[in-house]
């Protein structure tokens, strides 16, 4: 589909660019023929980098970026140097260029809008040749888009904002080693989220005590425990003290419950080979799955999304250190980038927000991460931060997670802005509660199976929500008691992330 | 105890009005629903017995109200759940499953530790009821 039949479509006609200004971004201003190799320097825009009226290819790669030029620099000047300095530029016209087909190799932004409401900010969308990329390599892919061009002088602030990953460079990836629908058949659960608990305290617990806190939880009724991200293997708790009693929880509460269950054993270690020691370890002792964290890095996770896929293991990913680049609106990588990509290496559960949540995360910007996660195909969505139509080409789905600072009192909100194919993990929610970490566990069940049971009903579950759970409660003590002790916490921050585009009411609806 | 296996297990048993609640929001959705029942809740026993095949172009939840309690008739001490299966495309598997039906008394689970080098143990789980021939488990 040509790209402007694809962008336009979908931007409110009020903010598009004026007038004016997209005259004079209207024509090619590449010097072509003999002038353009003469020695010397010469703008990016006329190097190649700006084309507008290129038609990206089906098997393009499409980039956009949020560009802050410094005061003065000219927007498409800036955005154009993106587009070399992220492909085959240098900042002098280098003669070698002629000995190559450099015109394809030649990344080219086709198209630059203002912001809306963002004085100084402008979109800058760019497109590379399927050739400029290794397949099947998501470091290669990244050393390219922002390996070189993030800390570029002319720039105030540069975002990766979203990306179009074309079906010829999404099927030389695995996708998820195991994906949502085989996770369920395994873990045998359908039809509701799963429910999934960090144990408490994060550091500090020995592992006989650890095992006690993952055994409690489990037989109260979540489907998964978690390690924290942190948790590797310390002077208080050796790794493998940890995964064996995990693994003796966790069997006890399978035998006292006739469910399956299970326990993320975070295998994030030092090395490739620690890594692969642990994970060879969990797999020994039966564990259903493994963690890693994303600080490891993307070739690390790509390899452990390898080894999953070989021996039957559920991998899930903690999205350690992810903040330090996505939150800021104005520089970074966003976080639907980090998540396309996270599909692609092939984990199979990632943290995606709560929006009720401690942390960073407004609904539509989650909900546009959330389809990103479980659709076969995202349409673009600018209301939701989504601005390309993607095609997933049947990669397995990837389960998100929501962890931080929920509760059993919010599960109607918790259903209906994340749906049911996610993990809700209640840490504090079922270790904090107040007759033990059991109880915890069951109050949350409960409340899930209720509102479940209710929306099913076809009941407005959402505005009946606290009728529900306190019905549901008459009969089951913890639940009563968690919905009284937490009937207050909310974290209502505003939010740094959110999308640019509002949906305006048109004629046509 | 009680096998908390399925959609509901934690809530009390499910009344034939809120069972033919949940059909009808599973036959609306357009999934197939389909009647199993067992003498093994083993959790890894995947495959309970079949009561016929699952109901395909179904409307009405009444029709497999009317099938389950033929089901209970048969196997009413036994475990029987519905499951739903939905045939579209990046699915194609089960969207739902509750039990609807439990033997009097469920004695659970024997978990037995193999002790192996390394302080590894082998973990084998198996049902107090199956330790008796299939047909003469509960009662």
């Amino acid at each position: 589909m040509p790209p402007n039949e694809l962008m336009t479509t979908t931007i409110p006609t009020s903010r598009r660019t004026p007038p004016e200004e997209s005259n004079m971004n209207m024509h090619s201003m590449t010097v072509r023929g003999k002038d353009r190799y003469k020695s010397g320097v010469l703008e990016y825009k006329k190097m190649g980098y700006w084309e507008p009226d290129y038609q990206p290819k089906d098997t393009d790669i499409i980039a956009l970026f949020r560009v802050t030029p410094q005061d003065g620099v000219d927007p498409v000047e800036a955005s154009a140097a993106v587009a070399g300095e992220s492909s085959t530029a240098t900042w002098t016209v280098v003669w070698t260029d002629r000995l190559t087909a450099a015109e394809k190799y030649r990344a080219k932004c086709f198209r630059v809008d203002p912001v809306p409401n963002s004085p100084g900010q402008y979109f800058a969308y760019i497109a590379y040749d399927l050739d400029l990329f290794e397949s099947g390599s998501i470091a290669n892919l990244s050393a390219s888009i922002i390996g070189n061009v993030f800390g570029f002088k002319p720039l105030k602030a540069l975002r990766l904002e979203d990306m179009r990953l074309p079906v010829a460079y999404v099927k030389t990836f695995q996708g998820p080693a195991t994906g949502i629908v085989v996770e369920r058949e395994r873990m045998d659960k359908f039809g509701r989220p799963l429910l999934g608990a960090t144990v408490k305290p994060k550091l500090g617990l020995s592992g006989r005590n650890y095992g006690r806190v993952v055994y409690e939880a489990l037989k109260g009724g979540l489907d998964f425990t978690k390690d924290d991200e942190n948790i590797n293997s310390q002077p208080f708790m050796h790794w493998r003290e940890r995964f064996l009693y995990c693994m003796e929880a966790v069997n006890k509460a399978q035998a006292a419950s006739g469910e399956i269950k299970g326990t993320y054993l975070n295998v994030t270690a030092g090395t490739m080979e620690d890594m692969y020691e642990r994970a060879e370890f969990a797999k020994e002792l039966g564990s259903v799955i493994i963690m890693i964290d994303l600080v490891i890095g993307y070739t690390a996770i790509q390899s452990m999304a390898k080894w999953a896929r070989r021996n039957d293991m559920i991998l899930h990913l903690h999205r350690a250190g992810h903040s330090t680049y996505t939150r800021q609106r104005s520089h970074g990588v966003s976080f639907r980038v980090i998540a396309k990509w996270m599909r692609l290496a092939g984990v199979d559960h990632i943290h995606a927000g709560t929006v009720v949540g401690k942390l960073e995360g407004d609904p539509a910007t989650t909900r546009g991460y959330y389809d990103i996660c479980r659709e076969d195909y995202n349409p673009a969505r600018l209301e939701h931060g989504v601005f390309f139509d993607q095609h997933w080409a049947s990669l397995n789905k990837l389960m998100p997670v929501a962890s931080g600072g929920i509760h059993a009192g919010q599960m109607h909100q918790l259903l209906d802005h994340l749906g049911e194919d996610v993990i809700l993990q209640f840490g504090g929610g079922t270790i904090g509660h107040p007759m033990g970490i059991q109880a915890g566990a069951t109050a949350n069940r409960v409340a899930l199976e209720a509102m479940i049971l209710a929306r099913n009903e076809g009941r407005d579950y959402l505005r009946e929500g606290p009728e529900i759970l306190a019905k549901a409660a008459e009969t089951c003590t913890p639940l009563k008691s968690a919905l009284e002790v937490w009937k207050d916490v909310t974290f209502n921050y505003e939010s740094t992330d959110m999308p640019d585009y509002v949906p305006t009411p048109s004629v046509a609806m | 105890m009680r096998v908390t296996q399925g959609c509901f297990s934690f809530l009390p048993d499910l009344t034939d009005e809120q069972i033919s609640r949940q059909v009808q929001y599973c036959l609306e959705q357009g999934w197939a629903v389909n009647i199993e029942f067992t003498d093994d809740p083993h959790p890894r026993n995947n495959f309970w017995e079949m009561w016929g095949l699952p109901m395909f172009d179904l409307r009405d939840a009444a029709g497999v109200m009317m099938e389950l309690n033929e089901c209970r008739k048969v196997y009413g001490n036994s475990y029987i759940r519905l499951s739903a299966f939905d045939s579209s495309h990046g699915w194609e598997s089960v969207r739902l499953s509750f039990i609807v039906n439990r033997p009097k008394d469920e004695p659970g689970f024997r978990l037995e530790r193999h002790e192996m080098a390394g302080r590894n143990i082998r973990y084998t789980t198996s049902s107090y009821a199956t330790d008796r021939p299939e047909g003469r488990r509960y009662g």
